[in-house]
């Protein structure tokens, strides 16, 4: 697919065919930039692309896109975005949520596109902290996180001066650290600072047909643009005289050469391309986090067998637990999505989808046989169910059996198998290498180890790099 | 070209690349940033739309001359005309 003879040479090449990837080459391609992206998986979006399962059509990851904005809105991160990529607001389709909540034991905070909806939530169920949280959301509004030289603060102690009810800031970070944490427990707080916007003050909106609809709507203007593809062939090695990359070395034998290297395949993950050891350079801080997510296919609309919201974060227990767990899979907290619960209009979804995403261990995972690990995805997958269900009052398990079509479930292993992410980390490592450098000239990483995560914050990503270590240099 | 011709071209690209901008009566004494919700992405856009479409080089330490539509054409205009006498 893509290219048919490559050259022997390009201005670019770019590890990845991922969001980070594309938006990173339209950038380049739109500016004439000769520019190659290599990909190992067959194909294009990694971490949140698109299969088919007996004639069904499923996204690997997509809940939400999130930084939705209404029309209009300006300065945001979608419209940023959408401007440096040509891209028309209609080309993505983006349908806005009907609604979503945080339900912890015995107390629950809705929350809507914008921020009004979760500010009200917050006044009734934390009265006596609403002073804190207003200071602690100006103190959000003007802090800048893309000052990569500031130092970098742990967003647990920065609430901590706000709030003082540790349930409500285990609340607020169990979203925030779900849709984009790669540390245990806590997060950056320049990232939190990102994520609040994306989720609390802009909010989730999803294209009628999924994912699929952003990645055609890159790959469109990648190839008008004049980019090149090559696909199902992953980049080998990187051959380098210990200054600079000098060569690009493809799995299928081809070489290639390049005036720089973007590489969104994790930082780990390139060090491992051109290193001649195995052993990182450097010890890393944390462990990764990866996840399980379970699938379920019903023959009816969620809304009318009772589950409206779109979605749904949940934990039962007294703290939130955001960390690697001790068992496969951790069913105390969880994500919940009803892609069908999203404004479509006049459209909507053929079938119902329900969908549970929970922390998981990718070494357990990875030490079972074939056998055992069917048979543990068996077990788990109603477990997880069940534990989710507890928070959809409307739903439960009986209704979900008598309307089941098919299922599906990823583990840490799937994620590992089809993006190469190591111990299959969706986030990515713990640091993140926020200014894109290497130690060599012209290598740099975008996407998740650069640090801006999710769908919106991977193209940011791509786009930011490429401004910087490219387009800006003659 | 004219100042006024080189203003028209340097909207024309605005509105390219930020084509949610309502670009109707711009004062153009005034910087575009006070006037439209333009970043430093835009401006870079700017700078590269100028070398591509015209052929016109941009050095960073000059992109300050692009802040007004007055002060583009000031700066632009003998540029736009190099580009076309060396043509
Ligand atoms: C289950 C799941 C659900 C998610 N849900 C959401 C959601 O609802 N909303 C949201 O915003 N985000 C979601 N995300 C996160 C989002 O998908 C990612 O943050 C984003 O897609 C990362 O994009 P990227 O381009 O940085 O990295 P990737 O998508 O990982 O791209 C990297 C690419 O590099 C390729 N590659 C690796 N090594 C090589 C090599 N040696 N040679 C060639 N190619 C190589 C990989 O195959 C991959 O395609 C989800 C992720 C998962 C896994």
């Amino acid at each position: 697919m893509g290219a048919r003879s490559l050259k022997p040479h390009y201005d670019a090449v770019i590890i990845g065919c991922g969001m980070a990837g594309l938006a990173a080459g339209i950038r380049m391609a739109m500016y004439d930039r000769s520019v190659l992206i290599v990909e190992s998986h067959n194909a294009p979006g990694g971490l949140n692309s698109f299969y088919a399962l007996e004639g069904r059509k499923f996204d690997v990851g997509l809940h939400a896109v999130t930084n939705y904005v209404p029309p209009g809105a300006k300065g945001t991160p979608l419209v940023k975005l959408l401007r440096q990529l040509r891209l028309r607001r209609e080309d993505l389709d983006l349908c806005p949520q009907r609604g979503s909540r945080i339900a912890f034991p015995g107390i629950d905070l809705a929350f809507d596109n914008g921020f009004a909806r979760l500010g009200e939530s917050v006044a009734e169920a934390f009265p006596a902290e609403i002073d804190g949280f207003r200071a602690l959301r100006a103190h959000v509004a003007a802090f800048d996180p893309f000052d990569d030289t500031a130092p970098v603060v742990s967003a647990r102690e920065v609430m901590g001066r706000y709030l003082r009810s540790p349930v409500l800031t285990d609340m607020l970070l169990c979203p925030i650290l779900y849709y984009g944490s790669a540390r245990e427990n806590d997060i950056d707080f320049d990232q939190f600072v990102i994520l609040w916007r994306s989720l609390f003050e802009e909010g989730f909106a999803r294209p009628h047909e999924g994912v699929r609809v952003v990645i055609r709507a890159l790959l469109k203007r990648f190839r008008e643009a004049g980019g090149e593809r090559k696909m199902k062939c992953g980049v080998r090695r990187l051959h380098t005289d210990g200054a600079r990359v000098t060569a690009v070395e493809l799995e299928d034998g081809l070489t290639v050469t390049a005036d720089a290297v973007l590489s969104t395949a994790g930082a780990r993950e390139t060090e491992a391309l051109w290193s001649a050891t195995d052993q990182p350079a450097a010890p890393e801080p944390g462990r990764r986090l990866s996840f399980v997510e379970t699938i379920t296919v019903l023959d009816a609309q969620p809304a009318d067998l009772g589950a409206e919201e779109t979605i749904i974060f949940f934990n039962d227990s007294e703290r939130f637990h955001y960390e690697r767990p001790a068992a496969a899979v951790d069913p105390r907290s969880g994500v919940i999505c009803f892609p069908n619960n999203y404004d479509y209009g006049e459209r909507r979804l053929d079938e119902g989808f329900f969908r549970v995403t929970a922390l998981a261990d990718y070494d357990r995972w990875a030490a079972l046989s074939p056998e055992a690990y069917r048979a543990e995805k068996d077990a788990w997958y109603p477990r997880l169910q069940e534990s989710a269900l507890r928070f959809v009052p409307g739903l439960d398990m009986d209704t979900v059996r008598a309307h089941t079509r098919y299922i599906d479930m990823f583990t840490p292993c799937t994620v590992k198998r089809f993006t190469r992410h190591i111990e299959g980390a969706v986030y990515g490592a713990p640091r993140k290498h926020r200014d894109g450098t290497t130690r060599f000239d012209n290598l740099f990483l975008a996407g998740t180890d650069q640090g801006f995560l999710g769908i919106t914050g991977a193209m940011l990503s791509g786009i930011s790099m490429a401004n910087r270590h490219v387009l800006s240099r003659r | 070209m004219t100042k006024e011709e080189c203003k028209q071209v340097v909207l024309e690209i605005i509105e390219e690349i930020a084509p949610d901008e309502d670009l109707e009566g711009l004062s153009h004494d005034v910087r575009l940033r006070d006037q439209l919700d333009l970043d430093s992405m835009d401006f870079l856009d700017i700078v590269m739309e100028l070398r591509k479409k015209h052929g016109i080089e941009v050095p960073e330490e000059d992109y300050p001359k692009l802040a007004s539509l007055d002060s583009c054409a000031e700066y632009l205009t003998p540029k736009f005309n190099a580009v076309k006498a060396g043509a």
